[in-house]
């Protein structure tokens, strides 16, 4: 590659503090141009006044921001070409579905006619046909949050903020929503930062993501990444259940004293005296208690005097176990140290 | 996309709009002193300046030879509030200030009440509107409804003649204070009027304060064996009271200063109001009516005070 | 067990009085109307001794009434417009920033309502004499003005609080100044909070006596006129004509106004 693109995005030494309260601290972050890209973390943690920072909302207290290549920490919102899908949608109440998506058109003073053609292309992008003379009140969540998509769309953004948007929507919609978000985002091919606290969501839905705490961004990398590779305590415990061992117990499990942590799902419980893989670590407890959870049973497993052990099994068959039963029975867990993954803390 | 990868910062023409936009939206205070001051430089200078003047004005004393105002300090003025006639004026409109908050409070509570636990929306309303018509309506054309009222010859008298008890109201009416006339000239008059002026005023705080005490509370204290006397006196009252405070803020305050209906209903002696108008009128004595006026200032900044403290202004 | 049926008779009671001081509010201005129609134009006899509509037709034909009356009108106009603007100005920059001396804004705002008539009316009215200034039409609006701006800021401000805070940041997101963003979604937003604001404010422009009376020079405006009528009246029913007039004609916007502050649910937070 000889001509380099610069970065969709790229926060150098950022910060934004209020007072003696560090909002974010000092992130590096590097977006490329096309990527689908989360911010995760806890509330508070800094990942929605990074957002805030990138749309233009909030200024930085130190650091750069600059998109494709364009510094633009002091250039307000208005003039910055990035557009944001917020929480709460932010549909304009007195107007109709078509005015409010051909708004940023208006603005710029697109002739009528091609507004009216671009707000129909728009709408058939989110699958909403039809509805341009709907109010924002006489529409579901779900068509709330198209409208709010293809507002943000419709003139051509080169990056998408998006802050937890699916947030206020069920179950089963979220679940739709995130592939069809995920769709488009390959259709339309745009830059989309989505920032959200439900790791399963990020996971699912990006290219890579930046694990937030309290201000600083912890982690970056794919899914697979973040998940089989966390690089700290908090990401092995925030993104996934984990299982940690150091001291002692590690040594008598690994040999080395050395702090790491091992999935649940990559566990295997058993009876006593079941024969397990070579190499495989095993280790002996009991079970504390055993929790029916649809698709896979979760068991709390506990070893040696206090260290208590998360493992999944899925329920690959469908046999009626009364977990109430396990309590206390004595089991075996083994797994492949493969999957070990040491932290360097 | 139709013409290629925009740039990243939208290109509109670079106006003096957008540059004065982008100064505002970066210095979000320049912003706010722009908003705020016409508005403040209005209030500042034209109402708190005025009133300063006046206060100002109050230490100041009138010749009694020339009639000219000495712009020298002087508590003077105030040393002639204390005088027995004036401190006479004080007395009366502060009693019938309290007497009609008292009455308008009585009188609020069950219209206030139905008001607020009316249970269908359209009756809410327009109970609601019944009491916002008054409050809004011309304050003179009220006032003159009960001079014809209240007149000799008018209405009042000639109900109470039908119900035979005209001797009831004459004795009323011989009694040395509060008596007069007729009811067109007493306190007994200016009362009722003021009352049934300030009501309103009274009414929709008092509303407000009732309506946010929840259905579960009065259930509560029905389940627990209260009747409705016991629980109006524990439970409904306790709550309304910030209403009512914040409703007396207005009868109080308003019948202070009025000059009005003592004036067309009252008999000849004076309230506040209109000591006021008195000594700023022909007499110009601007300091003595300026330390008048300082008298309602003074007395409503107390009770606005021990108002606030009993959590009045939340009911507002 | 519905709380508004109380058991026993104490219910009923309840509204009786409720009914009691509604009649006490409004029944008034059915003796206004009522003495409009009588022949005695020297007292106000009771009985009526007789009915007729003369008086109207009189009140018609007197110019004096007619000037205050446009007087009225102009001034209600103008200290309105002024009311709406800087209220409106007002109303933005409490709303929108935390800034210190906040709640000293509030205060300022509603001090001219919240002080006796006559305190106002005779600080302004030393004021203007004291600047030397003529007592005329623009001294009658600057007192009127001052107390009105407290209704539209309340209104302007309750509506500011029932909407969206994101609205503004959206519509700057996609592309719109601060200007802008006040012509597209700020004003419609507000649109029926300033009607209602205004409505008000004119309702108690054109009613107000008592600062007026200290800042008018010979002019009268319809109170002030009415209220001369009060202690030197000749052709009394012709008040009454007025007063009738007056009453409807104040109702009107104080019904709309309600009925605007009533909706307005669109732009409500979620």
């Amino acid at each position: 590659m000889t001509i380099s693109q610069p970065p969709a995005i790229r926060l150098t030494n950022l910060s934004r503090h209020y007072g003696d309260v560090k909002a974010v601290h000092q992130i590096n972050l590097e977006i490329q141009d096309g990527e689908f890209f989360s911010l995760l973390g806890p509330s508070g943690s800094g990942k929605t006044t990074t957002l805030r920072l990138i749309a233009g909302f909030e200024f930085p207290t130190t650091g750069s921001i600059a998109l494709h290549g364009q510094e633009v920490a002091d250039i307000p919102p208005f003039s910055r070409n990035v557009h944001t899908v917020f929480q709460d949608y932010a549909l304009f109440p007195h107007m109709t579905v078509e005015q409010n998506i051909a708004y940023s058109l208006m603005i710029k003073k697109v002739a009528a006619a091609e507004r009216k053609r671009r707000v129909g292309e728009m709408l058939e992008v989110v699958r909403l046909p039809g509805l341009e003379s709907r109010l924002p009140s006489q529409l579901s969540g779900g068509q709330r949050q198209r409208v709010a998509l293809a507002r943000a769309l419709v003139d051509h953004p080169r990056v998408l903020l998006l802050d937890e948007p699916l947030g206020a929507l069920d179950l089963k919609l979220r679940q739709q929503m995130q592939v069809e978000l995920k769709s488009l985002q390959r259709e339309v091919g745009i830059t989309f930062v989505f920032v959200t606290h439900d790791q399963e969501e990020a996971l699912t839905m990006s290219d890579r993501l930046a694990v937030f705490n309290e201000g600083r961004i912890v982690q970056v990398g794919t899914p697979f990444e973040v998940y089989e590779q966390p690089a700290t305590r908090f990401v092995a415990g925030f993104v996934g259940t984990s299982n940690h061992f150091d001291g002692p117990l590690a040594e008598q499990l690994t040999g080395s004293a050395k702090m790491f942590t091992i999935r649940p799902e990559k566990i295997t419980v058993s009876e006593i005296g079941t024969p397990s893989p070579p190499g495989a670590i095993q280790v002996e407890g009991t079970i504390l208690n055993a929790v029916y959870m649809g698709m896979q049973t979760r068991f709390l497993v506990r070893i040696g005097e206090a260290a208590e052990v998360t493992v999944t099994q899925a329920n690959l068959h469908a046999a009626n176990r009364n977990l109430e039963a396990l309590r206390n029975r004595p089991v075996k867990l083994s797994w492949d140290p493969q999957y070990n993954h040491v932290i360097h803390e | 996309m139709s013409n290629g990868a925009p740039h990243p910062l939208s290109d509109p023409p670079r106006t003096w709009i957008r540059r004065l936009s982008t100064l505002l939206f970066i210095r979000p205070r320049l912003m706010l002193f722009l908003l705020l001051t016409p508005p403040l430089l209005w209030l500042g200078i034209i109402y708190l300046g005025s009133l300063v003047a006046l206060l100002v004005q109050s230490f100041f004393r009138l010749d009694g030879f020339t009639g000219m105002v000495v712009r020298e300090f002087s508590l003077s003025s105030y040393l002639e509030l204390t005088s027995i006639p004036n401190l006479e004026i004080v007395f009366r409109t502060t009693v019938m200030a309290t007497a009609v908050t008292l009455t308008s409070a009585l009188l609020a509570l069950p219209l206030g009440y139905t008001m607020a636990r009316s249970t269908s929306p359209r009756l809410k309303g327009m109970l609601y509107l019944a009491v916002l018509l008054p409050l809004w309506s011309s304050y003179i054309v009220r006032v003159f409804s009960w001079k014809m009222i209240l007149a000799k010859e008018g209405i009042l008298n000639w109900l109470v003649e039908q119900v035979h008890l005209k001797w009831l109201l004459e004795a009323i009416l011989s009694l040395p204070v509060i008596g007069g006339s007729s009811l067109s000239f007493s306190y007994l008059g200016a009362f009722l009027v003021f009352v049934y002026i300030w009501l309103p005023y009274m009414i929709l705080p008092v509303n407000a304060a009732l309506e946010r005490i929840p259905q579960s509370v009065l259930d509560a204290s029905n389940d627990l064996g209260a009747r409705p006397w016991m629980t109006f006196r524990k439970v409904i009252f306790p709550l309304a009271l910030p209403g009512i405070v914040a409703g007396s803020i207005f009868t109080f305050s308003l019948t202070l200063g009025d000059y009005i209906i003592p004036g067309a209903i009252g008999n000849s002696s004076y309230f506040i109001g209109q000591a006021v108008l008195a000594h700023q009128g022909t007499a110009g004595n601007i300091p003595l009516a300026a330390a008048f006026t300082v008298v309602p200032i003074l007395i409503m900044g107390v009770y606005l005070t021990l108002a606030k403290r009993m959590g009045a202004f939340d009911a507002l | 067990m519905r709380f508004s049926k109380k058991p026993g008779g104490s219910g009923s009671l309840l509204k009786l009085g409720a009914a009691a001081v509604l009649m006490f509010l409004h029944l008034p201005f059915l003796v206004i109307l009522l003495y409009a129609f009588t022949t005695d134009d020297a007292t106000y006899r009771f009985p009526l001794p007789g009915f007729t509509t003369e008086w109207f037709a009189v009140a018609w034909g007197r110019s004096d009434i007619w000037e205050a009356l446009f007087l009225s009108l102009r001034v209600a106009s103008i200290s309105t417009l002024l009311a709406l603007m800087l209220g409106t100005l007002a109303a933005l920059a409490v709303h929108r920033s935390r800034f210190f001396g906040r709640e000293t804004v509030s205060l300022l705002i509603i001090l001219p309502i919240a002080l006796p008539g006559i305190v106002t009316g005779i600080a302004l009215r030393s004021s203007i004499s004291l600047g030397g200034l003529p007592f005329n039409f623009w001294t009658i609006i600057v007192g009127h003005a001052t107390f009105c701006v407290v209704v539209v800021y309340n209104n302007v401000v309750a509506r500011l609080r029932r909407t969206s805070g994101s609205l503004v940041e959206a519509s700057m997101d996609l592309g719109a100044n601060p200007f802008q963003t006040f012509r597209y979604v700020v004003l419609p937003t507000i649109a029926t909070a300033l009607l209602a604001g205004g409505m008000l404010a004119f309702a108690l422009s054109f009613d107000e006596v008592i600062v007026t009376t200290f800042t008018a020079g010979q002019q009268q405006t319809l109170p002030i006129w009415m209220f001369s009528q009060l202690t030197r009246p000749r052709q009394r029913p012709v008040t009454n004509v007025v007063a009738v007039f007056v009453v409807a004609v104040t109702f009107v916007p104080i019904i709309i106004a309600h009925y605007l502050s009533m909706r307005g649910s669109e732009g409500s937070k979620k």
